[in-house]
């Protein structure tokens, strides 16, 4: 008989709950107290990625925090959907100025809680991914650099969803979008382009960087709750696909942003101070094609006569960072 | 305590003595000494508990102070021309959300071209931002408009601009008297934010509003403007009887008690406008000055009041509204009462000196006709060069049929 | 706070804004049926009580009764059973089937180590039952009916209870200590069992013994026999004859080389008995593919590993004193074995037939009611023969044969037979929604190989009767037990409820009790896609 004690737990950590689990080892999603820091009424589309991350991280914070908590949000969708007059979705504290500047608006709250002996109460920022790597970006570095004790939460949808689906520094190559049309000999959204957040945020050599997706409720909470337990700027970068602007079903949100991650596409992982310490490697590897091919988005690329060459060359980035990152176990071995 | 002191320097130790919780700036001329100035108390922990934030852009500056006062904390920042048009997004974000905090505008020229050097066009281009915007004629009055600055933005939880001409004020080193601390404390109760972040109160500040509700917030945004006038006044009464000198205001009329010519100006020209029209008023011209201190909100029947009886009153902008004129023209015609000329003249441009002598010539130039009151004027131009490089620029205009035979 | 107009607003006042309006899907949990229990003969909720075992501690008692709610005999069937369910399990898509047969043997060894009981779940009824023999069925329906207050009394004709339990399984599969101790467990009901009396004349027993109802479940007891050119001096035997023997203390004479005839389960058992006994060659004989072999994979497996050979496409043609000749045959284009005109010739010093079984129906007596076809008693779906009060199942009826099928057949006649006595018709029978494989989200179930029981060595496999596979210690049966994947159940996995983007699921307080919140759904579907266990569902709104 084998010895070793087998040690198994059904859904083990990968689905939110388990009731084999203790409490503790299950996400706050989970839990029936969870804060639902935006609760229900809010008029995001069906199935959007952006709502669910918004809760999910907020609720880790406020239980990361015992409920000392603020946020400042950018313009966007979340902000748009959430709250517009007379009705509001959030139940935490909660600021709203502009598009391009959350993070000097954090900063500026953070600079008064620790002026007034508030120092308990932590600031979040969010905002989508045009607020964050567009926009955004002067006053997210200038947070960044001055170390200031905020956690600057990015939704990537890769793109101007709320106005109307136009590419932004963040949308991937061969993307149509309605700024990039694959008319012609065109391909959607050109190579080349883009912007690495994650990647300049270590460059800040800030304290803590990270990225997750809503397809891992676990490892998007722990982050959160890392990110939590340190003081100075820390970044989260969490993929959030939108039905709307990727042309996926409503059902199939989380479905997508696992096989971004599975992919290779979309690389999980954690920095400190500029060093990657931690990744979370691929457990089921798919080729591109399977996560491409459920976005209307992409669709150019596989419509007669197709482009299996931009594919290929969306497998080779994928590729690239599997490698740069070690996210494949098998490949590493 | 009386001291002799550099304008920045005075007013940093005056923010200072008003003891701001968070200080968040961008260095831009002439604005720097200020900032610098409170850098270093905030470092020195002479300010404590202060926090200075060293940010990127006069954007990321505003948006500090945003946060800051939005979380309860008193709030300052400074910054001069093409620093103000960079916050231009972000200045009725703060006064539409009802965010106290008071800024100290240098006030500069805009480019292009670029220019350091003074004038109104900044804060003026920023009129209807919202916020409410005090011009300080002298040093004594910037700092003691700072004190008020403070206690106004928190009653009314609007945000204050105070304008101080850069360089003319900034840089000018004269005798001012600092409030002392225990005065500045007793004029100043702590702050008490209308709303802010509290994770025991949690409410969502800064919601989208559509057209189902957005025009009423207008209007109550403007009623509250409007009612500011009181408070301004109320606030300046107040300072007087605390501080035992006048300061602030609506107004500052000189000498117009049976004036028929009121030349009616912002900032740091009051002080060599007294002069001129004591000079006048010795030469027997019936010569009065109106400063405008309040600019915003306009006090409009006060400036009605004030002009009552003037048969000539005479604009100082020192800014220009290209393709329509002036702006602070267009205030002062809305209130100038029916049958009074009005004669806007544009001067002191870019750091181009407003002296005695050219206020002098501007009073006799309106007196004797020379300068009309249906049209802007330019006055001060070096007229032969701008002749030729007009005409310069004429023949070289493409004529408007492409120019064919 | 005095706040200001509409720019600021009071938390969570969205909720006033119903965007459940938006939807034009909903989302409904359900409870579908799972492959596993759908395929146990014996009725088995295997996925709950692989559930309640999935907890341990406690969880081991809870799910052994919820077996013994149709199953009596746990720790047989965790031996016997040739687990039909694991055929049907989901998971062997993912990777391999769920061991459920392991871990139901772990829990029927678990009670009777712990002496977990059952009682009976209604008051005695006054009504009084024949059972005619005690085997899986007999004993199946006796154990059902007692349950439900009947007074029961179970008449055999051999000496000892549990039919071919008893006499046809060799003890290396079911050793008979966890066999008598089922059956005492079942009999403490209060059920009469009467061993050495056969019924030889029911009609007589029902007329003079005033019985309001009787359940045949006499078995298959008699070997079939075939036609066999054979020399006078060829010892040819039937399978069912031998281990019926074996079990009564007899050692019959085998020779060194003993070949059996047949493919099914019995002819293993004796090619595998046979070694035990001494033979040096045990050689099955069948005229089809290993593939088409009615015996179970796992048998074939461990005979071979005993040293059992198997002749696959052969058929006896003649027995000759030293042995055999066969046959060789081929398959056709459809699949079915001809004959070749190739033959061989085979050294055997006996021969085993094990070519099925057949019932002795004498006792039904020329008068009966009963109508029989091809050698076994006509039922309807409810196992009522033709002559009213009068049921029959087991081996005794027409269909496949097995222990557990016995099982089955004795509790749903069981529940006729109540049904019967109460004068209700029978329940109709419910719809089946099948949990197909395509409705589960694997990805969230852990990785994790299946756990096999390990087995006795072989050198003691030759010359012992000892139980050769082994049981699950208490960490493998919970490792295996939670390999389940829950088909088309909720077990409490949160994701709905971690997952709605709009809030709008409702945790309960007790586990897997969730409220989809219609004021609030906008149908997405998100839910439904990342249930683990296919357990919700969309459904088009009535417009």
């Amino acid at each position: 008989m084998t010895t070793t004690p087998l040690r198994l737990y059904q859904v083990g950590t990968f689905a939110a709950g388990n009731r084999l689990l203790d409490p503790s080892e299950r996400t706050v999603q989970s839990s029936a107290d969870r804060a639902s820091s935006i609760t229900s009424g809010h008029r995001a589309c069906r199935g959007c990625g952006e709502a669910l991350a918004a809760r999910v991280v907020m609720d880790a914070a406020m239980r990361a925090t015992g409920g000392r908590l603020v946020t400042v949000n950018a313009t966007g969708c979340l902000e748009v959907f959430s709250t517009p007059f007379p009705e509001s979705a959030w139940q935490v504290p909660w600021l709203h100025s502009l598009f391009g500047n959350a993070a000097a608006v954090a900063s500026g709250v953070a600079a008064a809680m620790r002026a007034t002996g508030r120092d308990d109460v932590r600031v979040l920022a969010q905002a989508g991914d045009g607020g964050t790597v567009d926009i955004g970006l002067g006053c997210l570095s200038g947070m960044f650099e001055r170390n200031d004790d905020v956690l600057f939460v990015c939704y990537d949808n890769q793109g101007y969803m709320n106005t109307g689906v136009q590419r932004s520094g963040a949308t991937p190559a061969g993307a149509s979008t309605a700024n990039t049309r694959p008319v012609g000999s065109g391909i959607g959204n050109a190579f080349g382009t883009g912007k690495n957040l994650p990647r300049i945020a270590m460059a800040h050599e800030i304290p803590y960087v990270a990225t997750a997706t809503i397809a891992d409720l676990h490892d998007l909470e722990a982050k959160v709750t890392s990110a939590m337990s340190r003081r100075g700027a820390r970044y989260l970068h969490v993929l959030v696909p939108c039905p709307l602007g990727w042309g996926s079903d409503a059902s199939d949100t989380v479905r997508v942003a696992r096989l971004a991650t599975q992919s290779g596409l979309f690389p999980v992982f954690e920095a400190e101070h500029g060093t990657v310490t931690q990744v979370t490697p691929i457990r089921r590897r798919v080729p591109v094609e399977e996560y491409l091919r459920l976005q209307t988005r992409f669709r150019h690329l596989f419509t007669e006569p197709g482009r299996p060459d931009v594919v290929a060359a969306l497998q080779a980035q994928a590729d690239r960072d599997i490698a740069r990152y070690g996210l494949d176990p098998e490949e590493e071995s | 305590m009386r001291r002799q002191l550099e304008g920045s320097l005075a007013v940093a130790d005056t923010v200072a003595r008003c003891r701001p919780r968070v200080v968040a700036a961008y260095p831009i001329s002439p604005q720097t000494h200020i900032v610098e100035a409170l850098s270093e108390l905030v470092a020195s922990g002479g300010l404590a508990p202060c926090e200075y934030l060293t940010v990127e852009s006069e954007f990321g500056a505003l948006s500090a102070c945003i946060g800051a006062s939005a979380a309860g904390a008193r709030t300052y920042t400074a910054t001069a021309s093409q620093g103000l048009l960079f916050m231009a997004e972000a200045l009725p974000n703060a006064s539409g959300l009802g965010l106290p905090m008071v800024m100290t505008v240098a006030n500069r020229a805009l480019g292009a071209p670029i220019n350091i050097w003074n004038d109104h066009s900044d804060a003026l281009s920023q009129r209807d931002a919202g916020w409410l915007m005090l011009f300080a004629s002298s040093n004594q009055e910037a700092v003691d408009l700072h004190v008020q600055a403070f206690a106004l933005s928190e009653r009314t939880s609007l945000p204050v601009m105070v304008c101080m001409d850069g360089f003319v004020l900034t840089h000018a080193v004269e005798e001012v008297d600092v409030p002392e601390q225990e005065q500045v404390d007793a004029f100043l109760p702590d702050f008490h934010p209308r709303q802010s972040l509290d994770p025991d109160h949690p409410v969502t500040i800064g919601a989208m509003v559509g057209p189902e509700a957005f025009t009423e917030v207008k209007y109550l945004m403007a009623h509250r403007q409007l009612r500011a006038l009181d408070e301004v006044s109320a606030v300046a009464q107040e300072f007087e009887s605390a501080f035992g000198r006048t300061s602030g205001g609506l107004l500052q009329p000189y000498r117009t008690d049976g004036a028929e010519l009121v030349v009616v100006a912002l900032g740091s020209v009051l002080g060599s406008l007294a002069d001129v029209v004591d000079e006048l008023r010795d030469e027997g011209l019936a010569v009065g000055a109106l400063g405008i201190c309040c600019y915003r909100p306009w006090p409009f029947d006060e400036v009605r009041d004030a002009l009552r009886g003037v048969t000539d009153v005479v604009v100082v902008n020192r800014a220009v509204a290209v393709g329509s004129g002036s702006i602070l023209g267009q205030d002062v015609r809305l209130s100038a009462p029916r049958g009074t000329a009005v004669h806007d003249v544009v001067l002191g441009l870019g750091g181009r000196p407003v002296t005695r002598d050219v206020l002098r010539r501007l009073v006799l130039d309106v007196v004797t006709g020379r300068v009309g009151s249906d049209s802007l004027t330019f006055f001060d131009l070096d007229h032969d060069r701008a002749a030729a490089e007009l005409a310069r620029e004429l023949a070289d205009t493409v004529p408007a049929n492409g120019g064919g035979s | 706070m005095n706040l200001p107009f509409a720019v600021t607003l009071g938390p969570g006042s969205s909720r006033a804004d119903h965007t459940g309006a938006w939807r034009t899907e909903r989302a409904v949990y359900v409870q579908r049926t799972a492959p596993c229990g759908n395929a146990c003969p014996a009725g088995e909720d295997v996925r709950s009580w692989l559930y309640d075992a999935e907890s341990g501690g406690a969880g081991y008692e809870a799910a052994w009764r919820r077996i013994m709610e149709t199953n009596p005999f746990p720790a047989v069937c965790g031996r016997v059973c040739y687990h039909p369910c694991e055929t049907a399990c989901n998971r062997g898509h993912l990777d391999e089937a769920v061991g459920i047969n392991s871990v139901e043997r772990f829990l029927g060894d678990e009670a009777l180590a712990q002496g977990w009981r059952v009682e009976a779940t209604a008051a005695p009824t006054g009504r009084r039952v024949l059972v005619v023999g005690s085997g899986p069925a007999g004993l199946s329906a006796a154990y059902h009916l007692a349950r439900r207050g009947h007074a029961v009394t179970v008449r055999e004709s051999a000496p000892v209870a549990g039919g071919m339990m008893r006499y046809g399984i060799p003890r290396y599969r079911l050793p008979r200590e966890v066999l008598d101790a089922e059956i005492r467990r079942l009999l403490a009901l209060g059920i009469q069992l009467e061993v050495d009396t056969p019924v030889t004349d029911l009609d007589a027993v029902m007329e003079a013994e005033g019985w309001d109802a009787a359940f045949l479940a006499v078995g298959a007891q008699l070997g079939h026999r075939t036609y066999l050119p054979a020399a006078s001096a060829a010892r040819i035997l039937d399978a069912v004859s031998l281990l019926h023997g074996l079990e009564e203390g007899e050692r019959p004479l085998l020779g060194r080389r003993v070949a059996v005839y047949g493919g099914g389960n019995t002819a293993v058992d004796a090619a595998r008995t046979a070694r035990r006994l001494g033979a040096s060659d045990a050689v099955v004989v069948y005229r089809r593919t290993r593939e088409r072999m009615p015996a179970h994979a796992e048998e074939v497996a461990d005979a071979e590993a005993e040293g059992v050979v198997f002749h696959w496409l052969s058929t006896i043609e003649r027995v000759e004193p030293e042995g055999l000749v066969i046959e060789r045959m081929e398959l056709d284009e459809d699949g079915f074995p001809r004959l070749t005109g190739r033959t061989e010739r085979l050294a055997a010093d006996s021969v085993v037939l094990a070519l099925g079984q057949d019932t002795d129906l004498s006792f039904l007596g020329e008068a009966s009611a009963l109508r029989v076809s091809d050698g076994t008693i006509d039922t309807d779906r409810a196992f009522a023969t033709t002559r009213p009060g009068v049921f029959a199942g087991g081996d005794v009826v027409a269909g496949e044969r097995s222990v557990t099928i016995a099982i089955g057949h004795g509790r749903r006649a069981a529940e006729s037979i109540d049904d019967w006595l109460a004068g209700r018709p029978p329940a109709p029978e419910a719809d089946v929604d099948l949990a197909p494989y395509e409705a589960l989200n694997t990805w969230y179930f852990q990785d994790a190989d299946r756990a096999h029981r390990e087995r006795l060595e072989l050198a003691r496999r030759s010359s012992t009767f000892d139980e050769v596979v082994h049981g699950l210690d208490r960490e493998t049966a919970l490792y295996e037990a939670r390999r389940c994947l829950s088909c088309g159940s909720c077990f409490s996995c949160d994701n709905c409820y971690a997952m709605c983007p709009d809030d709008a699921v409702i945790k309960l307080g007790p586990p897997g009790e969730y409220v989809i919140d219609l004021d609030y759904c906008k149908g997405c579907g998100l839910c439904v896609q990342e249930c683990p266990a296919g357990a919700i569902v969309m459904v088009p709104e009535e417009t």
